[in-house]
Formats: C-alpha cells, sequence, structure tokens
C-alpha cells in the first residue's frame, strides 16, 4: 500500500468507527427515552398510595404457573407471561410477553414487578431479581399429582386466593378418580407407545406422563429401552417390533403429527394399534405440562383406553 | 501516528463502559447514571437522584455484564490476535484448539447430571465444569498434535484441533440426545450470555484474563519475530516452539476461562484482532493492547442492543456480535481490497 492509500483507507476507517458510534449513541437514546417514561408511571403508582390489596404485580415465566394462575382466578396479578404461555386464550393475546429462556431481570424490573414465576432458572436470574426484592417462585416439572396440587397450593397463598386453589385441587383429584374408577378398566396389561415427536422420542413410566398412563393398565414399551434415560429416543423397529395396542400422539402441534401420517409411515400399518385405529391425538401442550388441563389428559386417555376395551370385547 | 491509537482506542473502552452503564429497559434517567457513579466513589458525594432500587439496576445488574462483556471481549480478542500469530493463520479463532467444543461438552455434562439446579454446590459447577472441559480439549489436542508433528508442528496441531472438535461435538450431541430434557438449556448457554452476570462470574475469570493478558503482553516483540517464519525466527535467536506453547496455553487458560462463564460469543476473537491490523498496521506491539481495548469496548458496545431490542426479552448477544460484526467486517475487507 502506497502512503496515500493508506491514509484513505485510514480516512474510510474511521469514518465507519464514526459511524458506529453514532450508533451506539442512537441505541443510547432510544433505551432512556423509553425509560423515562417508564419512570413516570412508576413515579406515579406510588404516589397514589395504593391499598394493600393484593399488589402483586406476577411476571409468570412459566406456561404451566400461568395456566394456574387463571385457574384460581389471580390472573388480573399478572403484568407479563413467557412465550410459551398460549393457555387460556387471555392468557396467549397477553401484551408483555417474555422470551423465558433469555429473559432480562432489568426489564422485569422496569415492569415494576413483584414476583416471578419460574419453572427453571436460565441464569442468575434469580440472584439478579432477589437483588432487586422482587421475590422468586420457582415450580419445577411437576414428577407427581401430588407436586402439581403442592404447586396450585403454594400459588393460592402467594396470591391470596387459598380458598381457590384448595377448590381446585379438589375438584382435580375428584374429576380425576372418577375418570378412573367410573370406566371399565382392561383385563390384561395393554401397551403403548407415547410419541413425543416424530423422531420417536418417548416418555418412560417414571415420568409424570407414565405415571398417569399407568394408572389405567397400560404397559409402556419404551421403559425398557434406555437405563437411567425417562426420555429414550426408539428406532422404528423397536416399535414396530414391540407392537403397541395404543399409539398416544403428543406431537399433534410440534410436529403435525396425526392417525393418518402415522398409518402412512412405512411398516406402521402393521402395528396393531395403527391397524385397529386407536391411535390417539393428544394436544402436545396439555400432555406436557402439569396445571390444572392434567384433568382433560387424564380423561382424555380414559376415553381412549374404553374404546379400546369396547373394541376388543367384539 | 501510531501511538495516537491507543489512547484513543482507551478513550473509546471508556465511552463504552459509560454507555453500557447507562443503557437498558429500567433504571434511572442516562445522565443520572455517570453522576450516580461519581457519587459512589470515596470522597466525592453528589446528589444523583438515583434510589436505592436505580443504583442497585445500575451496580448489580449492569455494571456486573459491562465489566464481564469487557473481560470477556479482551479476552477473545487478544486470544485471537496471538493465535494468529502463532499459526501464522488469519483465519484462526481463540476456538481452534477445542476449547469451545471442549466446553460446551463440559457445560451439557453438567446440565445432564445436575438436572436439579446448582444450590446445593458450594461452587457453581457450570463455569467449572467448562473450564475443565476446555482445557481437557485443548490438551488432548496437543498432546496428539505434537505426537505425530515433528517439524510440521504448528498444522499438525490445526489438524488436531480440528479431530478433536469433530470428536466432543459428536460426544455432546450423544449425551443431548440421551438428555432432551436439558436442550434448551444447553442452547441457550451455546448462544452466549451476558444478561446474566454477576459480580461473582467477574470474580470468577477476573484472575485468569489478567494472568492470561499478561504473559501474552510480555511476548508481544516475540510474536513479531513469529511473523517472519519457524525457520527465520529460529535464525534470529527465537525458541520458536517454547514461544508457541506459552502463547497457546496462555491463550487457551483465558479463552476456557471467559467461555465458561459467558457461552460461545462468535465472531470477537477474529473480527477485532483483524480491525486492528487494518488499522493501526501488522506489529504485535501494537495489536496486542489494541486488541484488549477495542475487544473490551466491542463487546460492551455489542451488549447494548441486545437489552433494548426486544424489551422485555435479550437478544442473545451471539446474535448481535455477528450481525454487527459480519457486515462490518466485510466492509473493511473490502476497503483493504480497494487500497492494494
Amino acid at each position: 500500500m502506497s502512503k496515500k492509500s493508506i491514509r484513505q483507507f485510514r480516512g474510510v476507517t474511521r469514518r465507519t468507527f464514526l459511524a458506529v458510534g453514532a450508533s451506539a449513541l442512537l441505541f443510547a437514546a432510544c433505551g432512556n427515552s423509553g425509560q423515562s417514561a417508564a419512570d413516570t408511571v412508576a413515579e406515579a403508582s406510588s404516589d397514589t398510595a395504593v391499598p394493600e390489596v393484593s399488589t402483586n404485580k406476577i411476571v409468570s415465566l412459566s406456561a404451566t404457573a400461568t395456566e394456574m394462575l387463571y385457574a384460581i382466578g389471580a390472573q388480573d396479578q399478572l403484568v407479563a407471561v413467557d412465550n410459551y404461555s398460549n393457555y387460556p386464550e387471555a392468557a396467549a393475546s397477553f401484551e408483555n410477553k417474555i422470551d423465558a429462556s433469555q429473559p432480562s431481570a432489568e426489564a422485569i424490573a422496569a415492569l415494576d414487578a413483584t414476583v416471578v414465576l419460574l419453572a427453571y432458572d436460565p441464569g442468575n436470574l434469580q440472584t439478579q431479581l432477589e437483588a432487586l426484592g422482587i421475590t422468586v417462585w420457582t415450580g419445577a416439572a411437576a414428577t407427581s399429582f401430588d407436586d402439581s396440587y403442592k404447586q396450585i397450593t403454594e400459588l393460592g397463598e402467594l396470591t391470596g386466593k387459598s380458598t381457590e386453589a384448595e377448590a381446585l385441587v379438589a375438584s382435580m383429584k375428584s374429576d380425576i378418580e372418577t375418570a378412573v374408577s367410573s370406566m371399565e378398566l382392561p383385563d390384561a396389561p395393554v401397551s403403548y407407545f407415547y410419541e413425543l415427536d416424530n423422531t420417536y422420542f418417548s416418555v418412560t413410566s417414571n415420568t409424570f406422563v407414565g405415571q398417569i398412563m399407568s394408572q389405567f393398565m397400560l404397559q409402556n414399551i419404551a421403559d425398557t429401552a434406555e437405563a437411567g434415560n425417562d426420555y429414550p429416543q426408539l428406532s422404528q423397529e423397536a416399535i414396530i417390533s414391540a407392537n403397541p395396542q395404543l399409539v398416544f400422539l403428543a406431537d399433534t402441534k410440534c410436529c403435525q403429527q396425526d392417525a393418518q401420517s402415522v398409518a402412512a409411515r412405512p411398516g406402521w400399518n402393521k402395528i396393531d394399534a395403527v391397524a385397529k385405529g386407536n391411535v390417539v391425538e393428544l394436544d402436545d401442550d396439555v400432555a406436557s405440562r402439569w396445571g390444572p388441563r392434567v384433568v382433560d389428559l387424564v380423561k382424555q386417555v380414559a376415553a381412549a383406553v374404553a374404546k379400546f376395551v369396547e373394541t376388543s370385547k367384539k | 501516528m501510531g501511538r495516537w491509537w491507543i489512547p484513543a482506542a482507551g478513550a473509546l473502552a471508556l465511552v463504552s463502559v459509560l454507555l453500557g452503564a447507562m443503557v437498558g429497559p429500567a433504571g434511572p434517567t442516562w445522565w443520572r447514571v455517570p453522576l450516580a457513579l461519581l457519587d459512589h466513589l470515596p470522597l466525592v458525594s453528589l446528589d444523583s437522584g438515583v434510589t436505592s432500587r436505580e443504583w442497585t439496576i445500575i451496580w448489580d445488574i449492569r455494571m456486573p455484564r459491562v465489566v464481564l462483556a469487557s473481560l470477556v471481549g479482551s479476552m477473545l480478542s487478544l486470544s485471537g490476535a496471538s493465535y494468529q500469530g502463532v499459526f501464522r493463520n488469519p483465519l484462526v479463532d481463540p476456538y481452534l484448539l477445542g476449547v469451545a467444543a471442549g466446553a460446551g461438552l463440559g457445560a451439557t455434562l453438567v446440565f445432564t447430571l445436575n438436572r436439579t439446579g446448582s444450590s446445593t454446590w458450594i461452587i457453581d459447577p457450570l463455569p467449572l465444569s467448562a473450564f475443565v472441559g476446555g482445557l481437557l480439549a485443548v490438551l488432548v489436542t496437543y498432546v496428539v498434535g505434537t505426537a505425530f508433528g515433528g517439524q510440521k508442528s504448528a498444522s499438525t496441531l490445526v489438524l488436531a484441533g480440528v479431530a478433536v472438535t469433530a470428536l466432543a461435538t459428536a460426544i455432546q450431541t450423544f449425551v443431548l440426545q440421551r438428555h432432551t430434557d436439558v436442550v434448551r438449556q444447553v442452547y441457550s448457554w451455546i448462544l452466549g450470555r451476558l444478561s446474566s452476570a454477576t459480580w461473582g462470574d467477574v470474580r470468577l475469570v477476573l484472575p485468569y484474563v489478567v494472568v492470561s493478558s499478561a504473559v501474552l503482553f510480555m511476548h508481544r516483540r516475540l510474536l513479531d519475530i513469529m511473523r517472519v517464519g519457524d525457520d527465520e525466527a529460529t535464525a534470529l535467536g527465537a525458541s520458536v516452539n517454547r514461544v508457541r506453547i506459552i502463547v497457546v496455553i496462555a491463550a487457551t487458560l483465558g479463552t476456557s476461562a471467559v467461555v465458561a462463564v459467558s457461552g460461545l460469543i462468535g465472531f470477537v476473537g477474529i473480527i477485532v484482532p483483524h480491525a486492528v491490523r487494518l488499522l493501526a498496521g501488522a506489529s504485535y506491539r501494537v495489536i496486542v493492547p489494541l486488541s484488549l481495548l477495542m475487544g473490551a469496548s466491542f463487546l460492551i458496545i455489542a451488549d447494548i442492543p441486545g437489552r433494548v431490542l426486544q424489551n422485555p426479552s435479550e437478544t442473545p448477544i451471539g446474535v448481535v456480535t455477528a450481525f454487527l460484526g459480519a457486515p462490518f467486517f466485510l466492509l473493511l475487507l473490502r476497503t483493504k481490497q480497494g487500497t492494494r
């Protein structure tokens, strides 16, 4: 490079740097104009001294916790939900949506939140929130009905809706009991395959879903797949040779699977469940959450088993 | 001319730190932040009008991520520059010898073995395991690469790094396939994160960054000699292999430490050293300090849009660095071509 060209080149890059610097300043300006507006709102609300009736401002980063809050009638305390919170309808159309895998403690503080509900902590979120004086409640994925009831009860206490929470738990318990006891269970264990996605990931009986299935005399073909792994991936060969009598699809939303597409898979028409029309289409969300809609899942499984018992008698 | 770059880069770094402390979705009005920072200096008393909650946001949420961004940015840039120097290869980045894949495997193992969270541990096992994984991967690369390398050890080492990376990634994929329930956590770690930075993270990486940077700093003249080629450098009296080992160890140690707390933040280790070379020349006496300062500024600034773009969510830092870095780099390259 000649000296002149070096000078020219440096001039260009210097301008580039100036441009980068200027855009950084712009970002700064944007960030702060939004923030001062939020400040004014915050100041105004603290001036008016709201009485002590449910002053909770809850951010739910767990779709299950969101469903629980709506079910116990505490939804008016919500100020933001995560992007997986799509039930009930009102939660789905919530204005403030946060990506639960990349939440920002500062943004949660900007919403003036007092309580944050988590299913898991993606990093040091709990530490950061607690430093800001925000209460953190964690409701990890339930492994039993009792886990789920316990979380509902805790949320009831947290939101001042204990009575509603107790009523909800009681009705869930009785609904589930009725669903199981009111039907004729099969005489012998019925084998089933539970499909999490269309690459044949499944669950074992140790999981929450697996426990629900076990109540209906169902036997999981994935139980012996991989020791120590409750979410094993099965091969098509293993599934076809295990010949399950029932197939549950928990991938109708994620992967657009249904009874028809399963029947179209090569070799699958040899499976009992497929040949006899015992492929059950579940709602992915209902099947993967541990909130009040567990009852719906239990009822759907009960109906499928009842249908199986009915048809096998003929 | 060249000596003005260092004070200028220093000033840019300071401005970046201030910007980093001022911008965010919550907290006080921007101009109060410098006042509040001054107010907390010893012997200074100012009325900044910042509430204690706002100060918590500045000091416990924003400052750790600014400081961590500067440490991570400067370490990755410096390591990148040093690797490029000892391997005489402009495409080399600090993840070359398997650090990233090893650290990724370490992190994945922690997520799968410790699914209930790390609350019962005295030390957070995640950065520790990522750190150990990164170091082990480079150690294997080194042992394999030098065992069969002979005279051509530099290129053999790079190839060994490729093999180790592939192996570690394969193991990681296998482990993930058996533990699909942790995919989300691992994915979020791989994307890189500064948003959850705490002062604990800063304390964790600071010693490694200081020691590594000091060692690399002391080798900046030897890196210049290495530029002429192994034989010529040997003729000039440098013990080429020793320099290479020391530089690689120092750069790896620092990189493993920052990767352990921040995940994989791409592009910094390639872009910043090259930008520095294009701006201030090819001498490592300038590249080393400039990479340190510019790397810090780059990552602090790259971390800012992520806070406000998708408010109330964060945009992953790795996305922002590539998004800002790639076009900027292309522009620099084009300019360089034009002036040849």
